[in-house]
């Protein structure tokens, strides 16, 4: 889960430098090299790749803004059964 | 809910807009003040395009004898469905279905768009000039910035393009659009278009409420409100009026009541700019930052814009509303691809 998290955010920022370095605690959004666009992106792969649903509740830059965050925050989701009915769609 | 105005009328070619079939006559003639038509509805900031069964280039160059090709955006002249063509046009506007409006005289075709495409409004084409007068054809207002809009989608066009063949890095590419936003307190000039995002703008609305013309006149004019408006341009021209805030004004914190864009400039990432101003400012003056947000079920993306920008919840009211706080702190600055102009004084009320 890790690898393709990590694979996702730098593809995007590829786009804007070819040679960001960062580390799976880096605060990606701080960096500036997220912007609302792509966060909608991401979100959207989350729920669509890992089988789990983002409410409001869920929309806090906590949740999201390192690889490291973003990997504990989809295993709460799935412990949590949120993720249930959703993943084999 | 009454249907939504029509942002696009996609015409057949072949009895519809000419007398005749192309093919069998290269003679054909326009049909009776087609011209007016699509002039009338190019003022009211109602675009045009194509989707007809024809040989491409020699129906293009038909349009360009008559003098109206450069009325049609996205021309979808091919030989598949029409619900294809339907298709292709909605996605290269980026409107909805149910603002589009088909006209064609061939039933079949206008039953084939409807089966695939259920929102979409079919109707016979010969009516296309009673049809003028139907109220989803009539905008309440006509703006400045309507009587521009198919100019700003073809600069957007020209745009779409360059950035395909741009090679290199984004940033590089927004650097050289010489782009320059602007945030300015609105004039009364401004308010007709400050209505008319608030009723055009669903996905970009952070509240979905509606403002109308009297009542931001009403706001402007109140020292306890600030209403303010974006506009943004680059080197092939102005995107107009994209970007409407009103700040509810309280001795101790501002408050978002609205945020809202058009989705014209969804990837120039333009709501983090103005919010990232509003930041800065609620800091030097002291004051906490609120903002409002309801989900309408079609708006996450604003929801993200303010996390992004470091909101968190701070309440979720019995309606429905939730109330962001932002904390003022780890405020990025701001991007310098952008010249970013301000014309707004907190100062007096």
């Amino acid at each position: 889960m890790r690898d393709k998290i990590r694979a996702m955010v730098e593809s995007n920022l590829n786009i804007f430098n070819a040679n960001v370095e960062f580390s799976d605690d880096d605060n990606i959004f701080r960096r500036g090299f997220v912007d609302s666009l792509f966060a909608v992106q991401l979100i959207a792969y989350l729920e669509r790749e890992f089988g789990i649903r983002v409410s409001n509740k869920d929309l806090d830059i906590n949740n999201f803004h390192s690889v490291n965050k973003m990997v504990s925050f989809v295993e709460r989701k799935r412990q949590a059964g949120d993720g249930d009915g959703v993943a084999g769609r | 809910m009454s249907d939504p105005g029509v942002k696009c009328v996609v015409w057949d070619l072949d009895n519809t807009i000419w007398e005749g079939i192309l093919l069998e006559d290269a003679c054909v003639r326009l049909k009776p003040s087609v011209r007016e038509a699509l002039e009338i509805l190019d003022r009211r900031g109602i675009l045009h395009s194509i989707a007809s069964r024809n040989d491409h280039d020699l129906a293009l160059a038909k349009l360009r004898e008559f003098g109206i090709a450069e009325y049609f955006l996205y021309p979808e002249i091919r030989w598949d469905a029409k619900s294809v063509s339907l298709s292709n046009i909605k996605k290269n506007l980026d409107i909805g279905y149910d603002t589009i409006l088909f006209l064609d005289d061939q039933p079949f075709d206008r039953d084939e768009v409807a089966s695939v495409h259920g929102q979409v409004w079919c109707l016979d084409s010969c009516q296309y000039l009673e049809v003028l007068e139907h109220p989803r054809l009539n905008p309440k207002y006509v703006t400045r910035d309507s009587a521009l809009r198919r100019r700003m989608y073809l600069d957007e066009i020209v745009r779409r393009k360059e950035e395909q063949e741009f090679i290199g890095p984004k940033e590089s590419f927004l650097r050289q659009l010489n782009m320059i936003f602007e945030i300015s307190e609105v004039q009364t000039e401004d308010l007709a278009r400050a209505e008319e995002l608030t009723y055009r703008t669903n996905q970009l609305n952070a509240t979905g409420e509606k403002y109308t013309v009297e009542s931001l006149d009403t706001l402007r004019q109140d020292g306890r409100y600030k209403v303010l408006v974006c506009e943004l341009k680059d080197k092939y021209g102005s995107y107009g009026k994209i970007g409407l805030a009103l700040v509810e004004r309280k001795p101790e914190a501002w408050n978002l009541k609205l945020l809202l864009f058009s989705c014209r400039v969804l990837s120039a990432g333009v709501g983090g700019v103005l919010l990232t101003y509003l930041r800065n400012a609620a800091r030097q003056c002291g004051v906490r930052l609120l903002a409002d947000f309801r989900d309408t079920g079609h708006n996450r993306m604003m929801r993200v814009t303010y996390m992004v920008a470091g909101f968190a919840e701070r309440e979720r009211c019995d309606n429905g509303l939730f109330v962001l706080e932002n904390d003022l702190t780890d405020v990025p600055s701001l991007p310098n691809f952008l010249d970013i102009r301000i014309n707004v004084n907190w100062n007096e009320s």
